[in-house]
């Protein structure tokens, strides 16, 4: 897919002025809330005209001041999940999956319509209605009905945002199984790093109506690290756990790590901020931190006055962040070994 | 048991009549006209909104007497109508106008009100999942503005069940062809001799006005449950 934008919007005194190629199958919008991402999407769905310009996808002009073309919105075959589900109250699960289904071109019709509520378990809930879904339940019911339209492209407009952290690790698999099984692109938005690295590929960030970068979402959250509060957010994929004692033993590729938090599951992704790993030159004396890990330092990387410091534990790659007096003093230099300290409870296992 | 004269039976008859077919017949131009002005943007909205909420502010007589300057056999729209041998003033047809004339704002208010409350985020997934606005329009905005047609389709029949100045003026007082209640009591006031008469429409009129209004609570609750 390829999506080519060359389009100024203006409202009140918030302007959307960009011009961007991009092309790929999971690309990310990241920015704030008022960065203008969700006019940009907007703006390709055909929701919103811009004021000038040009937008392309795939070869296909869907709007061009210059030569006066501007298709509607159900000609450009864009799907949208909503923020807020957006699911039609007076219609059952069912109806709902079967309104854009019912709408798309014969030709274009070739999602199979049991595959994919098998695939969102929806099986059980089609003859309910949608107002006493759960949250999780109903953010199903809308990615189906989107997919069910067979859509060449697929926006996702913060689809996420309005669950709570639970349901919002219970969402993502189904939000990229979907889009892969039925081979459908999509452009998620969302300002949440997190999200963008477990969804996209290539995010483009956005700030006051103009884009401020293109990068992989892996190295838009290592450019943020320095100005987020949370520092960078290390997503370990852990195995099935043990008990240790009071701890919890989870084996992280050929290492293990110690957490006061246990799982049933066999696998389980955990969240780890940059700033709870203490790196150490020497092996310490005695520490209260449970996890000691020798590591080796692969690089060195600039954000905002602090500095990034890529580990290769036991071949896993750990993120941790540090001043620049630190890297002096440890004489951290790519090859150095050194001791990266993390506390049990620092790990946060994400639901799901 | 309430003491009813055969014209008494009538009048009740045609108000009905009346009420019915001014409601049934105003939902359509109702809907597109609340349609027009909630989601679509053109210039002189205001201008129409205003003309819309018109026969609120005006006394009905003046209502009725401008359908007369309209309507009347050497009328702008009457006169064409009668070249073409359609007779609208002293019939049943007009006091129809004049009662949907008289209640279209309450309709277009409550239709309004209802569509106002649609989320616009619905609209939009429905245009992007492949509907066209018209499809839009039938699938989602008509069945959500479901409980405004209700209230706006029972306010305009229970207004047109009263109505009396603008249908005295266009379509007379004939008993049998154009009196309803409130005219046939207006007849029955004017005589000292017939006060148990007035008495007994009166209470009619009470009635049925209950039971639109009962009925109409109980489609609204229905429709909450349902939602």
């Amino acid at each position: 897919m390829q999506i080519s934008m060359n389009v100024k919007k203006s409202f009140g005194h918030f302007t959307l002025s960009t011009d961007i190629t991009f092309s790929g199958d999971r690309i990310g919008i990241f920015g704030k809330s008022g960065s203008g991402k969700s006019t940009l999407v907007s703006m390709l769905a055909g929701l919103v005209d811009p004021d000038d310009g040009d937008i392309v996808l795939d070869g296909v002009c869907f709007f061009s001041s210059r030569k006066r073309i501007n298709l509607r919105p159900e000609q450009r075959r864009i799907a949208m999940v909503f923020q807020q589900h957006c699911l039609f109250p007076h219609l059952n699960v069912k109806h709902n999956l079967l309104y854009g289904f019912k709408r798309c071109p014969l030709k274009y019709r070739t999602i199979d319509f049991n595959a994919l509520v098998d695939v969102l378990k929806l099986e059980e809930l089609l003859g309910r209605g949608v107002t006493n879904l759960s949250g999780g339940e109903k953010q199903r019911v809308a990615l189906g009905r989107a997919i069910l339209a067979n859509p060449r492209l697929l926006l996702m407009d913060e689809p996420l945002s309005a669950l709570d952290d639970t349901l919002r690790f219970q969402i993502i698999p189904y939000l990229k199984s979907v889009s892969e099984q039925f081979g459908i692109p999509y452009l998620f938005i969302s300002h949440s790093l997190v999200e963008m690295r477990l969804m996209t590929d290539t995010v483009l960030a956005f700030e006051k109506g103009v884009m401020v970068g293109q990068s992989s979402s892996e190295q838009l959250a290592r450019n943020r690290m320095g100005s987020s509060q949370v520092g960078y957010i290390n997503l370990l994929k852990l195995g099935r756990p043990s008990d240790d004692g009071s701890l919890y033993a989870y084996p992280w590729g050929a290492s293990r790590l110690l957490l006061s938090a246990g799982s049933d599951r066999d696998s389980s992704m955990a969240e780890l901020s940059s700033k709870d790993i203490i790196l150490f030159k020497q092996h310490p004396e005695a520490i209260s931190a449970r996890n000691l890990l020798h590591c080796t330092v692969r690089s060195l990387f600039n954000s905002e006055r602090r500095i990034g410091v890529e580990l290769d534990c036991a071949g896993n790659t750990l993120i941790s962040e540090v001043v620049q007096d630190a890297v002096s003093e440890l004489g951290i230099v790519p090859g150095s070994t050194v001791f990266a300290a993390v506390k049990a409870s620092a790990f946060r296992i994400l639901p799901g | 048991m309430i003491p009813l004269a055969p014209s008494d039976y009538d009048a009740i008859r045609l108000s009905l009549q009346v009420a019915l077919a001014a409601t049934v017949l105003s939902i359509p131009f109702g809907f597109g006209v609340a349609y027009l002005i909630t989601f679509v943007k053109f210039r002189g909205k205001m201008v129409l909104e205003v003309f819309v909420n018109l026969p609120l502010t005006l006394p009905p007589v003046v209502v009725g007497y401008f359908l007369l300057l309209l309507l009347g056999k050497h009328g702008w729209l009457g006169s064409l109508l009668n070249d073409a041998g359609i007779r609208l003033i002293f019939t049943l047809k007009a006091a129809v106008i004049a009662s949907a004339v008289v209640g279209f704002p309450l309709l277009v208010r409550s239709l309004r009100v209802g569509m106002e409350g649609i989320d616009r985020q619905l609209i939009n997934a429905s245009r992007t999942l492949g509907a066209a606005w018209y499809d839009t329009l039938l699938t989602v905005i008509l069945p959500l503005s479901a409980p405004g047609l209700l209230a706006g389709s029972s306010l305009m029949f229970a207004r047109s069940l009263g109505e009396f100045g603008a249908t005295i003026i266009v379509a007379g007082n004939i008993p049998g062809v154009t009196q309803t209640i409130p005219l046939a009591i207006y007849e029955y006031a004017s005589s000292p001799t017939s006060e148990t008469m007035a008495l007994a429409l009166c209470l009619v009129s009470v009635v049925i006005s209950l039971v639109v209004l009962f009925m109409h609570e109980l489609l609204a609750r229905k429709m909450a449950r349902r939602d």
